[in-house]
C-alpha cells in the first residue's frame, strides 16, 4: 500500500470473526467498532488516550483504540470486551466486580476490565499498589477506585489459591 | 473530537517511506505509535494532509547490541524496551525509566523513535539520550546520518530532524566499568508526564561523583543537561554542595502543574534524592 488513500480496505478478525470493510482513513478504531460494527460496549471518553474507556486489545495486546485508526488494524485480531464477555474469559472478573460495587455508572467499566484481565493474565498475585499502578491509565469518576481494587484483588487471590491446590 | 480527514499510505520500507515524505513534504507526517499524533490530529493541533505509517517496517524494528553499542530500532515499544533483557543489563538508565513512560496500554503501541522524535519537553526517554550520550541514526535522500542526542533536541517540540528525514534508530554507547545511573520524576499521577525529571549517569569512584551527566526534563521548552551541578559534582562525595548551582543552570518555565519557583524547587529536591540514591 504505497500511493495514499482516503479510504482502506481493511481485512480484521473481531472477537474471531473475520471481516472485510472500507472505511475511511480518518475513522478511529473505538468508532468502527461502535459504529461500523455496532460493538458498543468500547466507550469513548476523551479521545486523547487519558481516560481508558477504550481500551480493547489488538494481537493480544491491551491498547487504547481512540488512538488508532481503524485503517491499521488491517490484518490484526482485535478483541473488546463483548468477545471476553462471550468467552466467558472475564467471568470472574464481572462477577467480583457486581459483589464488590465496583461500578456504578459503568462508562468505564469495559476499559477497566480490559485492563484488569491483561494484568491477570501477566500476573499472578499482584499488590494493590501493583493494582492501582497498572490501572493508572484508567479513569473511574464514580467509584473512588476502592472497591475496583478489591474486586481485581479477590480475583487474583481466588486464581492464585486454584492454582496452589 | 475525531481527526480531519487524511489520506492513508502504509510503505513497506524505509525507500517506499523517505520517497512518500519527499513527496508530500510538509503536507506529511509520519505516524510512529500514535500516542502523541493522534491526539494531536484529534484535538486539531496536527492536521497532517497525508499519513505515512511506517509500523509495517521491519528494519525499523529490534533491539541490538554490538561491541560498542546498543542500538533500539525507532518503531521499538515502550513494552519491548520495558521487557528487554539487553535493555536492564547495558541501558539500566532506560528499563529504570520504562515504568513511569505513560501506562500499560500506552506502552504498548507507543514507540522509542516515535517518544524522541516527537521532542516532548516532559517525555522521560529524551532526557535519556542526553544521560547516555546516545546517537541518533537519521535516513533521508542522500543516505544515513548520525546526530548526538546533545544536538538533536532544539525546542519544544522541535528536533534536528529535517523534513523528509525519518528517525531510524539510536545507538547507546555500552556504559564503561565504574558507571552507574540513576533516574526519577515527580508526577501527579503514575504514568503522566513528569512535572520535574532527572536522568544521571555518571562514574562513582571511592565514594565520589565523576563525569556525571544529569538531564532534567519537564523544566524547560526541551530535555536539558545541568553543565554547572555537572562541574560542582566532580570529585564530590554527596550532593547537596552542588544543588545551588541548579539556580543558573535552569530556568524552568510555569505550566498547568507548577509554578516556575516551584519547579525549580522539585529539582532540587528529586537531584538530591536521585543522586543521593548514587551515592549510598
Amino acid at each position: 500500500m504505497n500511493a495514499p488513500l482516503e479510504t482502506v480496505e481493511i481485512e480484521v478478525t473481531v472477537n474471531g470473526e473475520r471481516m472485510k470493510r472500507s472505511v475511511p482513513a480518518r475513522v478511529n478504531l473505538a468508532d468502527f467498532l461502535r459504529n461500523e460494527l455496532e460493538l458498543t460496549g468500547t466507550h469513548l471518553g476523551c479521545e486523547h488516550g487519558v481516560c481508558g474507556a477504550c481500551t480493547v486489545r489488538v494481537d493480544g495486546e491491551i491498547v487504547r483504540s481512540c488512538l488508532m485508526f481503524a485503517a491499521q488494524a488491517d490484518g490484526c485480531k482485535v478483541d473488546t470486551v463483548e468477545g471476553l464477555s462471550d468467552s466467558r474469559e472475564i467471568e470472574e472478573l464481572q462477577s467480583a466486580f457486581v459483589l464488590t460495587n465496583a461500578l456504578q455508572c459503568g462508562f468505564c467499566t469495559p476499559g477497566v476490565l480490559m485492563a484488569a484481565q491483561a494484568l491477570l493474565r501477566d500476573e499472578t498475585n499482584p499488590t494493590r499498589e501493583r493494582i492501582r499502578e497498572y490501572l493508572s491509565g484508567n479513569y473511574c469518576r464514580c467509584t473512588g477506585y476502592q472497591a475496583i481494587v478489591d474486586a481485581i484483588e479477590a480475583v487474583a487471590k481466588a486464581r492464585a489459591a486454584r492454582s496452589a491446590r | 473530537m475525531k481527526a480531519p480527514r487524511f489520506a492513508y499510505a502504509r510503505p513497506a520500507s524505509i525507500a517506499e517511506a523517505l520517497a512518500l515524505l519527499q513527496k508530500h513534504g510538509d503536507d506529511a507526517r509520519v505516524l510512529a505509535g500514535g500516542q502523541s499524533l493522534v491526539p494531536m490530529m484529534n484535538f486539531r493541533v496536527a492536521a497532517p494532509k497525508v499519513l505515512v505509517d511506517i509500523n509495517r517496517i521491519g528494519s525499523l524494528t529490534g533491539i541490538k547490541v554490538t561491541k560498542s553499542f546498543v542500538r533500539i530500532g525507532a518503531l521499538v515499544r515502550h513494552v519491548e524496551v520495558e521487557r528487554s533483557a539487553d535493555v536492564a543489563k547495558h541501558l539500566p538508565l532506560v528499563a529504570a525509566a520504562m515504568p513511569h513512560v505513560a501506562h500499560p496500554a500506552i506502552r504498548n503501541r507507543g514507540t522509542f523513535g516515535g517518544s524522541c522524535a516527537l521532542g516532548d519537553p516532559a517525555a522521560e526517554l529524551p532526557a535519556c539520550t542526553l544521560a547516555l550520550g546516545a546517537t541518533f541514526v537519521v535516513a533521508g535522500k542522500k543516505g544515513e546520518r548520525r546526530i548526538a542526542a546533545q544536538d538533536f533536541f532544539k525546542g519544544l517540540y522541535a528536533t534536528a530532524l529535517k523534513p523528509g528525514e525519518l528517525l531510524v534508530a539510536a545507538e547507546f554507547p555500552l556504559p564503561k566499568p565504574g558507571y552507574a545511573s540513576a533516574f526519577g520524576e515527580l508526577a501527579r499521577r503514575h504514568g503522566d508526564y513528569a512535572m520535574v525529571g532527572v536522568a544521571a549517569h555518571g562514574l562513582r569512584k571511592v565514594g565520589k561523583f565523576s563525569d556525571m551527566r544529569v538531564a532534567f526534563f519537564g523544566v524547560g521548552d526541551r530535555p536539558q543537561r545541568a553543565s554547572g551541578f555537572e562541574r560542582a559534582l566532580e570529585g564530590q562525595p554527596a550532593v547537596d554542595g552542588a544543588l545551588a548551582k541548579l539556580d543558573a543552570d535552569l530556568e524552568p518555565r510555569a505550566d498547568l502543574h507548577a509554578s516556575a519557583a516551584m519547579k525549580l524547587h522539585l529539582a532540587k529536591v528529586l537531584a538530591d534524592r536521585v543522586l543521593g540514591g548514587l551515592a549510598a
